[in-house]
């Protein structure tokens, strides 16, 4: 398979070379390449967008995987492709903050040239419908007379779930015992399944559940259009606003003039109305950090995960 | 919900989907026959290419390639002892000494007949009984995937009779392979030895080629005669041969096929642990234990049934709770959710149409999976038992290379199987078989996290010892197989040393 969609680069390489297209870009297919197993939120997001990446520009994304290490794998080789801009990976926020910081994953943070930030998934607080929590005060409650008692389940350990589980403790207080599971899915049966009380996902989780689990807060500045009657964290004076965030990367040798096309053209697929009502039916926040504020995010996002990520180093 | 079975049935059987299956069987297959080349990996490939089908046709074809790569997976088993997936581990176990001693073909017909059998019973319990056994998924618990893990580890002490001692090392050095890279629980580096390489931790797919096919590729340059016995010419499928011994194993196949779909549902556990859970208990109630392991019909019979109903099962927590079931499930779902469809509890009420097809769909495509995989296993057989050993082993050693570097598309797994392969070559010398390594190597990691979870909440609950046994009936049940599994072959051992002291004068 792989062979197959080198050989098709090939003759897409050879075919572009021949009618000579010089700087239209893209004028080929372009190599996305995805830091996990595909079945994932970022595999899902990456195909939503795909069909509008033809649209706009008129070339296919060919979506590959190179899963490995919690992403690190792929993105401890990304500068080594060649920076033509026709290599692009997506890169996942907290993780390429977080890992470095905690392990030498192989690449710092620095490395990796982001060129657009593109959604979330915000964090919730979810339980079972027929939990005894109705509120997010009924678990700040329930957690201040038995500090600790209380689980809450989630993905992996230093993870977005695990940065949201101590942020909300430094916020409001309340201890809960943090239980990482092998990802998002694996976590979704120890909450209906009762092993923990609670879980920290995103609206992504309840948008698939529907039902069967009940969101008490999401951590955004406005409400999710899919979930009006949910309220967010900062409404209840829990200054939380933050998630898993996905966004693009290229090699550090692609031209600057690539990088800001890239960047506009990621931009437009972002705009597009259809593309948005997609996303958000899907559970997805949007998102827009174009290339030039990417300095600025990274940096505001780096202050919050250095923080938190010194108080998972204490524990 | 009303369902027009009408409208179900003339769609299921629509030439184009039947079309789909078909294509979808042959691929899946090929796919799962080529070591490292997985189900998940074909099915994400071919995702964009069902979003210009309807949904049903594309989720048809999805399914078929699956349900024919976890069969495909027991053709490299049996003809090279190598596993393709982790789920044909436990058929090398019996399937390669059945192709050592002539008796590849038949070997080859079994496997064709239980994936089937296997197949067809999940694809039933997945029509029927999804909504109740849906709730299996959320009943097990981290204690219970512990136990279930240690379950699957005794099969070490029965694999390595004859040297318990040495298969113990072999589990525990492959428990510590479980441990590299960085833990899921806790994120400590493990192991890694400052290595960027190893933090992704031993992947399971390239250790297995390496292990268990390196060496035999090793032998088959070392020594002179023929990798397999060709078979004398006429003899055929040997297809009523076959179906004699499945039915005198009937109880066998549905026992493991019912065990397949079971832990199928289970989101953390996989075709591994169900056909090693379908071997061990294949064995125990056997009359002829000890013919396990040296080609008995009925253990490859066991695995290969209980690896096919994974797919069956797997679909139940994937189509009725949105939990993907296995790797394969987790890439259908999310081609559901870029078509469009509202995945979770909704799919049954509200698009029931579209999942009865499907599951009609599944159904069929293992049946097509018959003839169809009758003919290609006959096919490979021939070719591995044909073909000169000069051209076999650069082929298959070239497979390997390509198989571990597909996985992640990584050389450093290719490193991986390489040095994997190497090892098992001398420990192998040294009278430690691949198995053990491997059985730790697959059931640690589940071990671990189960273990580490149910401390964890034990620890918050103030009630430890309650949370992984006390309080956990599921628990008690598999502790008691675990506890069985070890005590009859001891109560045996000393039942036959007292027949032979009576019989000394």
């Amino acid at each position: 398979m792989i062979f197959k969609k080198l050989t098709m680069l090939a003759a897409a390489a050879a075919f572009a070379g021949v009618s000579g297209a010089a700087w239209a870009y893209p004028d080929k297919p372009i190599n996305y390449i995805i830091p996990f197993n595909p079945g994932g939120e970022s595999d899902i997001s990456a195909r939503l967008q795909s069909p509008y990446f033809n649209k706009v520009t008129g070339q296919d994304v060919v979506i590959q995987y190179q899963a490995g290490a919690g992403g690190a794998q792929a993105w401890s080789v990304l500068n080594d492709q060649p920076g033509d801009g026709y290599t692009i990976m997506g890169t996942n926020l907290p993780h390429i903050v977080l890992q470095p910081l905690l392990q030498d994953p192989g690449y710092e943070t620095d490395d990796l040239t982001n060129v657009y930030m593109f959604h979330f998934t915000p964090d919730a607080l979810i339980v079972r419908a027929d939990s005894e929590f109705e509120t997010v005060q009924d678990v700040i409650d329930a957690a201040s007379e038995a500090p600790g008692a209380l689980t809450a389940g989630g993905s992996a350990t230093n993870s977005a779930n695990h940065i949201a589980n101590q942020l909300f403790a430094n916020e409001t207080g309340a201890q809960l015992t943090y239980i990482p599971y092998t990802g998002t899915g694996a976590s979704i049966p120890g909450l209906l399944g009762g092993e923990v009380e609670m879980l920290w996902g995103y609206t992504t989780v309840a948008a698939g559940q529907g039902d069967e689990v009940r969101m008490l807060a999401v951590a955004q500045e406005e409400r999710h259009p899919l979930f009006p009657d949910v309220p967010t964290f900062k409404e209840l004076g829990i200054d939380m606003v933050g998630g898993a965030y996905r966004g693009i990367a290229v090699p550090e040798s692609t031209p600057e003039d690539i990088r800001q096309q890239l960047s506009d053209i990621i931009g437009e697929i972002n705009a597009d109305p259809e593309f948005i009502a997609q996303m958000e039916e899907a559970g997805f926040a949007m998102l827009d950090v174009p290339y030039d504020e990417m300095d600025a995010f990274m940096e505001e996002r780096k202050r919050v995960y250095g923080e938190i990520a010194e108080q998972l180093n204490d524990e | 919900m009303d369902i027009d079975f009408g409208f179900v049935l003339s769609q299921a059987f629509s030439p184009f989907n039947l079309f789909l299956a078909l294509i979808g069987v042959v691929l899946g297959t090929v796919i799962g026959a080529l070591p490292g080349l997985s189900a998940t990996m074909a099915i994400a490939v071919l995702v964009p290419f069902t979003f210009t089908m309807d949904p049903a046709s594309g989720l048809i074809m999805l399914g078929a390639i699956y349900t024919g790569a976890i069969y495909g997976g027991a053709y490299a088993a049996i003809l090279v002892n190598t596993p393709g997936t982790p789920s044909a581990i436990a058929t090398t176990f019996d399937g390669f000494p059945m192709a050592k001693g002539g008796n590849g073909d038949l070997a080859m017909t079994l496997a064709s007949l239980a994936s089937v059998t296997g197949g067809v019973v999940g694809a039933i319990l997945l029509m029927t009984l999804s909504p109740m056994l849906a709730q299996i998924a959320l009943a097990f618990h981290s204690s219970e995937y512990f136990w279930l893990a240690i379950l699957g580890l005794t099969l070490v002490a029965s694999l390595s009779s004859g040297n318990v001692l040495k298969g113990l090392i072999g589990g525990a050095f492959g428990l510590t392979l479980s441990m590299i890279g960085v833990a899921v629980i806790g994120g400590d580096t493990r192991y890694t030895f400052n290595t960027t390489a190893l933090l992704g931790g031993i992947d399971i797919v390239s250790a297995l080629i390496g292990l268990y096919c390196i060496p035999v590729l090793i032998d088959m340059v070392a020594r002179p005669d023929r990798h397999l016995e060709p078979a004398p010419l006429g003899r055929g499928f040997r297809l009523f041969e076959a179906i004699g011994i499945c039915a005198k194993n009937g109880f066998n196949l549905i026992r493991s096929s019912i065990i397949g779909t079971l832990v199928g549902i289970l989101p953390g556990a996989g075709g591994s642990i169900a056909s090693l859970v379908s071997y061990s208990e294949a064995r125990r109630a056997s009359r002829h234990p000890e013919r396990f392991g040296k080609g008995e019909p009925a253990g490859l019979l066991a695995t290969e049934s209980a690896n096919n109903a994974t797919v069956g099962g797997g679909f139940i927590p994937t189509l009725v709770l949105g939990i993907p079931g296995t790797p394969p499930d987790a890439v259908i779902l999310g081609a559901l959710l870029v078509q469009g469809i509202r995945i979770g509890p909704e799919l049954f009420t509200q698009q029931s149409g579209i999942v009865y097809v499907f599951m009609f769909g599944l159904l069929i495509a293992t049946l097509l999976m018959l003839p169809m995989g009758l003919l290609i296993g006959r096919y490979a057989y021939r070719f591995i038992v044909n073909t000169p050993k000069g051209l076999l082993v650069p082929l298959i050693a070239f497979m390997t290379v390509v198989g571990s570097f597909a996985i992640h598309a990584n050389p450093h797994d290719v490193v991986v199987m390489v040095s994997m392969g190497l090892l098992g070559w001398l420990l192998g010398l040294a009278g430690y078989g691949p198995s053990p390594i491997v059985l730790g190597l697959v059931l640690g990691q589940i071990a671990e996290q189960g273990f580490m979870r149910a401390y964890m909440i034990g620890g918050a609950r103030g009630d430890f010892a309650g949370q992984l046994l006390f309080n956990r009936p599921i628990s008690w049940g598999i502790v008691a197989l675990i506890v069985i599994t070890l005590a009859v072959p001891i109560f045996r051992h000393f039942r036959a040393n007292g027949k032979a002291k009576e019989v000394r004068p």
